[in-house]
């Protein structure tokens, strides 16, 4: 197996994992919100990848969906957040 | 090593270097205070790295319809990236879940009272 691929696995999951953590921990709802949209994109990334290793086009088009209505998802939280969260820092 | 080799190569030094910015943003998203910071190292891997990543698919492919589809899928990021971004940092100002004492000008409490954070 290439050594460059397991790097970019380690890689991928190492950022998955970070970003898992601070969905967990954030202090802030919107906090959170920016963090699932980094967690979506590296799912992004990862389809990306994994099309390119194994040579194939199968996951094209949840490339576009990701792209194209991934957004609504932190747009939504940003709409609704409750003002009054931001009173207890 | 013949050029089809070489091709695969840079595909996957792309997708490494693709993974790497997805790696600094998690780092970010953890090492930096506030939300429009933590915004700030979010938005890298949205563009630059899907870019990289598409680039990385279409060497490794090399077919003229991936290319396009790609093209499609990197214009509509560029689209809607900003939106997200600017939605969630003017609800982060309007929260007050900002660092003010580190803001050099605070050029949205200028313009006016109705974008003030509300108390």
């Amino acid at each position: 197996m290439n050594p460059l691929l397991v790097v970019i696995v380690v890689v991928f999951a190492l950022a998955a994992l970070l970003t898992i953590v601070r969905i967990v921990m954030g202090p802030s709802i919107l906090d959170r919100a920016v963090a699932s949209d980094v967690l979506l994109t590296e799912v992004v990334c990862v389809l990306g990848a994994e099309m390119a290793i194994n040579g194939h086009t199968r996951s094209l088009p949840v490339l576009l969906i990701i792209a194209a209505i991934g957004v609504f998802g932190s747009i939504t939280v940003a709409r609704f957040v409750a003002v009054k969260e931001s009173r207890t820092p | 090593m013949t050029l089809d080799q070489i091709i695969d190569l840079t595909s996957l030094v792309l997708i490494l270097l693709g993974a790497v910015l997805c790696l600094i943003a998690a780092i970010g998203l953890l090492r930096l205070r506030d939300v429009p910071a933590r915004l700030h190292a979010a938005t890298k891997p949205q563009v630059l790295g899907l870019i990289l990543i598409c680039i990385a698919v279409s060497l490794s492919l090399r077919e003229w319809h991936v290319v396009a589809f790609l093209a499609v899928v990197v214009i509509v990021q560029f689209a809607t990236a900003p939106l997200s971004a600017h939605m969630v940092g003017r609800q982060a100002y309007r929260n007050g879940r900002l660092d003010t004492e580190n803001l050099v000008v605070d050029e949205l409490g200028q313009a006016g009272q109705n974008e003030a954070p509300r108390r």
